[in-house]
């Protein structure tokens, strides 16, 4: 039985030797889709890190609170404010055609005599404090109230924009508008009580600051290769469904597998060979992307991948991640008739796994109800299982229910496979 | 409507008996029967004593299939092809590679060992078809029309091949629509049609029981008549 297997795993190595086409899905197309991937995923961040995104400013206020927005989005790092359109300034009308063009992804339009009518509303609120305390002179209290109607800053997206720049975009405004509000309330106060003198403490007395996890008593702080590396290896790893379920069905075509039924073997002994030879060539892939990863990357602007210490388990991760792919393919191949069928499912299905196995978006980020249907994605398991050592510094213990999830998998996959295929066996 | 209906054969050691028989006539399902391709819904047959129900792994190791299509990896050369499916009747080592070496020679392809099966032509395919089926020098060869598509000289070196094995003690049972070449060949023959065997002879008692019979193929055409058997 040994030999048989072995003889089925240097077939098969030949087999893919001779396939051009098989050769550049297996090992060409993951390095490309890393590469691209991470290069793009950077640029992105640097682009809204390093260059500054154009928006304009409907100023219909022309006060203090209007002059305080436009000054801190230019000292922010990630805007450049735009007053003016061909010499003209721009109004509410211009500001949302050219946003709703998507000729500039953001305006902002500050309502008129909004610094005014802040003020007052603040003198209004802060008087009423003062007086109830019994500190106000006796004719500030007689005068009646204006009533003043709530104010709007009125706020246009470009419509392609993605919801997490509009809510970053929207969370700083609000942020801003604040601070405005309460050095506003703290000024007033300082008036009222005629303590111009005082300097109040206007700075936020809760502040916060993010802690980095440590390995080895360096920080590992998480950049785009770190999140990439792993989800687009894992990806690529379960790319190998396609050329493996195409050989299955060729093998059925070729009648080679018909020639195989009479022949003594058992179809165990095929799986095995055709397991061996894949998993053999998950590693090749997984290494040869984190090689890239740690010594490609940097020559190409982006950060190395630090896999310092972590080296075995991610091998182990990437050895069941791949186990869960060849169970999946031996399935989808045994179970197909025609590569028209396994090929497009293949690539189809483990793009949908992808998606639900939070590669794209991150699981903590879905729906409730895909919450639950990501967990169950044998592309989550291997992901987290990465994410759990390359960012979260876990042991091997904790990434045990990660893969033996990925192998249960496998023998479920593979169990069906030769169950179904038992049941086509006539004799 | 079953593709085979009460068929009972006895075929003997050491014979080479031809199953023929017009298009959809049950030839490759009864072949593919008594290579444990097909479960037939009812009935019995044993090969050297055993059936499949009890000893399909006993059956599998002393028959050979050379089946219809070529059934080879066409990107592997007809060393390698040869190779893998000798040891999956479980030979190796140098009984192996040399075993590949002299079938190769006898049936001409020496010299081809090393090209991949996908640039040789129809007959050399179907010769690399025969030797696969027959490295483990099976006791039962079953062969579904081992020579169609193939040329004289091709023809010619699989017979002539099929004709030493038979001497050597292989029981070869072959289905074929060539009819001269199973009236050269076989020592008994079935004929076959709509599921059910028509005559069951030697070649030339065949010809003699029917009337006006000059040949194989006369007999044929008496037994099965004339027309068309295209169906799909």
């Amino acid at each position: 039985m040994i030999y048989k297997i072995w003889m089925s795993v240097v077939k098969e190595f030949l087999l893919l030797k001779r396939d051009l086409g098989g050769l550049i899905i297996l090992f060409v197309m993951p390095l490309v889709l890393v590469i691209a991937v991470t290069l793009i995923q950077d640029s992105t961040f640097k682009a809204v890190t390093d260059s500054k995104l154009q928006i304009l400013l409907v100023d219909k206020d022309h006060g203090s609170v209007s002059k305080t927005v436009f000054e801190n989005l230019e000292k922010s790092k990630y805007f450049t404010v735009v007053t003016q359109i061909d010499n003209k300034p721009i109004t509410e009308k211009i500001a949302k055609e050219n946003v709703y063009k998507g000729k500039f992804q953001l305006a902002i339009v500050i309502p008129e005599n909004l610094s005014s009518d802040l003020q007052e509303k603040v003198n209004q609120n802060v008087e009423k404090i003062v007086s109830n305390l019994g500190l106000s002179d006796s004719t500030s209290t007689a005068e009646p109230q204006r009533v003043i109607k709530e104010k709007e800053v009125k706020l246009y997206f470009d419509p392609a924009v993605q919801m997490s720049f509009k809510n970053a975009v929207m969370s700083s405004i609000d942020k801003m508008i604040s601070q405005i509000e309460t050095k506003s309330i703290y000024s007033t106060f300082q008036k009222q009580l005629g303590e111009e003198t005082i300097d109040f403490e206007q700075k936020n007395f809760i502040t916060f600051k993010e802690i980095i996890p440590r390995i080895n008593n360096k920080e590992v702080r998480p950049n785009s290769v770190q999140h990439n590396v792993p989800a687009w290896t894992l990806f690529a790893i379960f790319f190998i469904v396609i050329p493996l379920s195409i050989n299955i069905v060729k093998e059925k075509s070729q009648g080679t597998f018909v020639r195989l039924r009479t022949n003594p073997v058992s179809n165990l002994v095929v799986i095995i060979g055709k397991t061996i030879t894949y998993s053999i060539i998950c590693m090749i892939q997984f290494y040869m992307m984190v090689a890239v990863a740690v010594f490609l990357f940097p020559s190409i602007g982006l950060p190395s991948l630090n896999i310092e210490g972590h080296f075995v388990l991610t091998s182990v991760v990437a050895l069941f991640s791949g186990f869960a792919a060849i169970g999946f393919g031996i399935l989808l191949g045994t179970v197909a008739s025609t590569q028209e069928q396994s090929a497009p499912f293949g690539a189809t299905s483990v793009i949908i796994l992808a998606a639900i196995g939070g590669v794209w978006v991150p699981v903590f980020a879905m729906p409730k109800i895909m919450q639950y249907i990501a967990k169950s994605s044998p592309m989550n398991w291997g992901l987290e299982a990465f994410y759990d050592v390359l960012l979260r510094n876990s042991s091997f213990v904790e990434i045990i229910p990660q893969i033996t999830l990925l192998f249960l998998f496998f023998i479920i996959t593979t169990s069906i496979a030769l169950f179904y295929d038992k049941k086509k066996r006539a004799v | 409507m079953y593709s085979l209906n009460n068929v009972s054969l006895n075929i003997n050691e050491g014979q080479i008996f031809g199953l023929l028989g017009p298009n959809g006539a049950g030839k490759t399902t009864l072949i593919s029967m008594l290579c444990g391709l097909v479960k037939p819904t009812s009935g019995h047959f044993t090969i050297d004593g055993l059936d499949y129900q009890h000893h399909a792994s006993k059956i599998k190791k002393i028959i050979g299939v050379v089946p219809q299509e070529y059934a080879l990896y066409p990107t592997l050369t007809a060393r390698e092809n040869l190779l893998y499916f000798g040891s999956m009747y479980g030979l190796k080592g140098s009984d192996l590679k040399d075993k590949v070496i002299e079938t190769l020679d006898l049936l001409g392809l020496l010299k081809f060992a090393d090209k991949q099966v996908q640039t040789f032509s129809g007959g050399m395919k179907r010769r690399v078809n025969l030797i696969a089926g027959i490295l483990h020098n099976p006791k039962v060869l079953f062969l579904d029309e081992p020579t169609v598509g193939v040329d004289v000289h091709s023809k010619t070196a699989i017979i002539d091949y099929l004709k030493v094995l038979n001497q050597n003690g292989t029981t070869i049972i072959y289905t074929s629509h060539h009819l001269a070449e199973a009236e050269d060949f076989c020592s008994q023959i079935a004929i076959l049609d709509q599921g059910q065997i028509y005559a069951q002879a030697t070649p030339s008692a065949l010809i003699e029981s029917t009337k006006d019979a000059r040949n194989l193929e006369d007999v044929f055409i008496s037994l099965t008549g004339k027309a068309l058997r295209d169906d799909i």
